[in-house]
């Protein structure tokens, strides 16, 4: 290991998520209790707070990674790195002060003020010259990760920019316009995190399989030029309601579901032909790819239904958006992280390959916790739905109180996907400090 | 073109009293909970056209504003800025409708939308 500074950046990302869901858990008790904390900390800073972690455990968990895995190549500068890493905590620790504060005055999902944009795009910018510089004299042999890995960062700089377009009059101005173009960069923003979440998924599956043809395949190229389509057109379902001209909501919403089935088939694919030695080998890494794997197929059916307009006329603004979201971003992106970070550590340390008694349970609990948590949201999505669009007359407040079963189950199970969660993450945390202070 | 203020129908240009709403509503995260066309949080109604909504108006959102109400917090916002945060719910309400219960399913599965102005 050239640098702990990728463990860094990993331990930081576990740290995320572990306040993250907390800060989930608590939020979802304001649906049952609104009273609950209502001063100390309302449901206006619970939310921000718990999206931003989310957020941040994908973003540094895939950071961390993949610095880990360039590190094990002739690295280009491990002075940016370290100036990345800092940059980052800084900006991390100013964000939750000024959260605590009060001072958010961003948008949904950026919600800290504009300012931090700009330490956040520098850091990407140094992950990017970092990446290009090392990789650069092979680029006419990449696998197709190196290339989802830097596409994925030119396209968070730009889409990370185009968040804040509406700090701009010109776009400002025209609320129709400024509403499209939020939502659009939020989509390809989530676009260009799974880009580098599933680089990394196609890495892991290709070092633990021992076959690096996996990652030059057609059909995962084909798969990354899906993705790139995806990241910059499958936008158009989050605006679909929204007055724009018919041609932009006609825009590329199938295109946007198609690369699931692309990604399941290479997982599907992977663990056919995995050696059997292999199993004994990255254990839990394995069983947390499978996992993923179960959740892609889970979702695809959720998501290729909500992007058929005459569904999403119904699913828009309501709960089932959540239930897709949740399932993708715990279901998908957060397994596939476990089982890099997983990975790295049993790439470090052999005793650590091996899955204990306690960590197969949470896998189990973690996979039950998280489909009573859909199933409940989706539920909760069709009774508001059904107000929205059949209701007669009745109150919001009437519609929340007849959800009170749906939000308790969304609680409780919310509960054993924290214990779950912290089951997992806490044994990788304690392994990564000790190979940090060895 | 995705840019270009051609795209979008109708165009609706922020007052800057609507601008000083809009701040507002950013930085006391109304998004947490509300919606405007479906997009932001689940906790509260949408309020896409809250100001046109004939049993709900601008009187109902200056008195809602600081009741505290459920999970609402206790706000405290002086007169004028209650009226900027309906003079920017006023310009929502002007450029569409949401939910657009007038919109046309199709066979094909699209869905063709009743604009603010048809």
């Amino acid at each position: 290991m050239n640098s702990k500074y990728p463990l860094y950046f990993i331990i930081l990302a576990l740290g995320s998520l572990l306040l993250g869901v907390i800060f989930g858990l608590v939020a979802s008790l304001q649906y049952i209790y609104p009273e609950f904390l209502k001063n100390a900390l309302p449901f206006i800073k619970l939310r921000p707070l718990h999206v931003t972690s989310g957020i941040s455990w994908i973003i540094l968990g895939a950071i961390g990674s993949i610095y880990f895995y360039l590190n094990n190549l002739k690295f280009y500068s491990v002075k940016l790195l370290k100036t990345h890493f800092t940059l980052y905590l800084l900006t991390g620790i100013s964000l939750y002060f000024s959260y605590v504060l009060g001072n958010m005055d961003g948008r949904e999902y950026l919600a800290f003020t504009p300012f931090l944009i700009i330490p956040i795009l520098f850091g990407w910018l140094l992950f990017g010259i970092n990446l290009f510089k090392t990789l650069w004299s092979s680029i006419s042999n990449w696998p197709v990760y190196y290339w989802m890995w830097g596409t994925g960062i030119v396209f968070m700089i730009y889409h990370l920019s185009e968040a804040h377009f509406w700090l701009i009059e010109e776009f400002r101005m025209n609320f129709t316009k400024d509403m499209a173009v939020q939502w659009k960069s939020y989509g390809s923003f989530t676009g260009s995190w799974n880009m580098l979440v599933y680089g990394i998924s196609i890495y892991v599956m290709t070092k633990i399989k021992g076959d690096e043809q996996m990652g030059r395949s057609n059909k995962a190229f084909f798969f990354y030029f899906l993705g790139l389509t995806n990241l910059m057109f499958g936008w158009a379902h989050h605006t679909y309601f929204l007055p724009t001209q018919p041609w932009i909501r006609y825009v590329a919403y199938i295109v946007s579901m198609s690369e699931w089935i692309v990604l399941a088939s290479i997982i599907y694919d992977w663990r056919r032909g995995l050696p059997i030695p292999n199993f004994q080998k990255h254990s839990m890494a394995i069983k947390l790819m499978k996992t993923a794997d179960f959740w892609i197929f889970a979702n695809l059916v959720l998501a290729l239904l909500i992007s058929i307009p005459a569904i999403n006329y119904y699913t828009h603004g309501t709960h089932i958006t959540v239930a897709h979201s949740m399932g993708t971003t715990i279901g998908i992106n957060t397994t596939i992280l476990f089982s890099s970070i997983y990975y790295i550590v049993g790439t470090l340390n052999k005793k650590y390959q091996e899955t204990t008694v306690l960590q197969k349970v949470s896998i189990k609990l973690f996979n039950g916790a998280l489909i009573v948590f859909v199933v409940s949201l989706l539920a909760a999505g069709i009774k508001r739905s059904h107000w929205i669009h059949f209701s007669d007359n009745s109150s919001f407040s009437e519609m929340q109180d007849a959800q009170y079963v749906v939000y308790i189950l969304l609680t409780v199970s919310g509960l054993g996907l924290l214990m779950a969660i912290y089951f997992i993450a806490i044994p990788v945390l304690k392994r990564m400090m000790q190979l940090i202070r060895h | 073109m995705i840019y270009s203020s051609h795209s979008y129908t109708p165009s609706i240009a922020l007052s800057p009293k609507a601008i000083t709403g809009q701040n507002l509503w950013q930085r006391n995260n109304c998004w947490s909970c509300h919606q405007i066309y479906g997009l932001g949080g689940y906790l509260g109604p949408d309020l896409t056209n809250i100001y046109s909504n004939p049993n709900k108006g601008p009187d109902y959102i200056s008195t809602f504003l600081n009741s505290g109400v459920q999970s609402m917090p206790v706000y405290n916002f002086s007169n004028s800025e209650k009226e900027a945060i309906i003079e920017y719910l006023k310009a929502i309400d002007q450029s569409g409708v949401y939910p657009n219960k007038e919109s046309v399913i199709e066979a094909t599965g699209w869905v063709k939308i009743k604009y603010k102005d048809e």
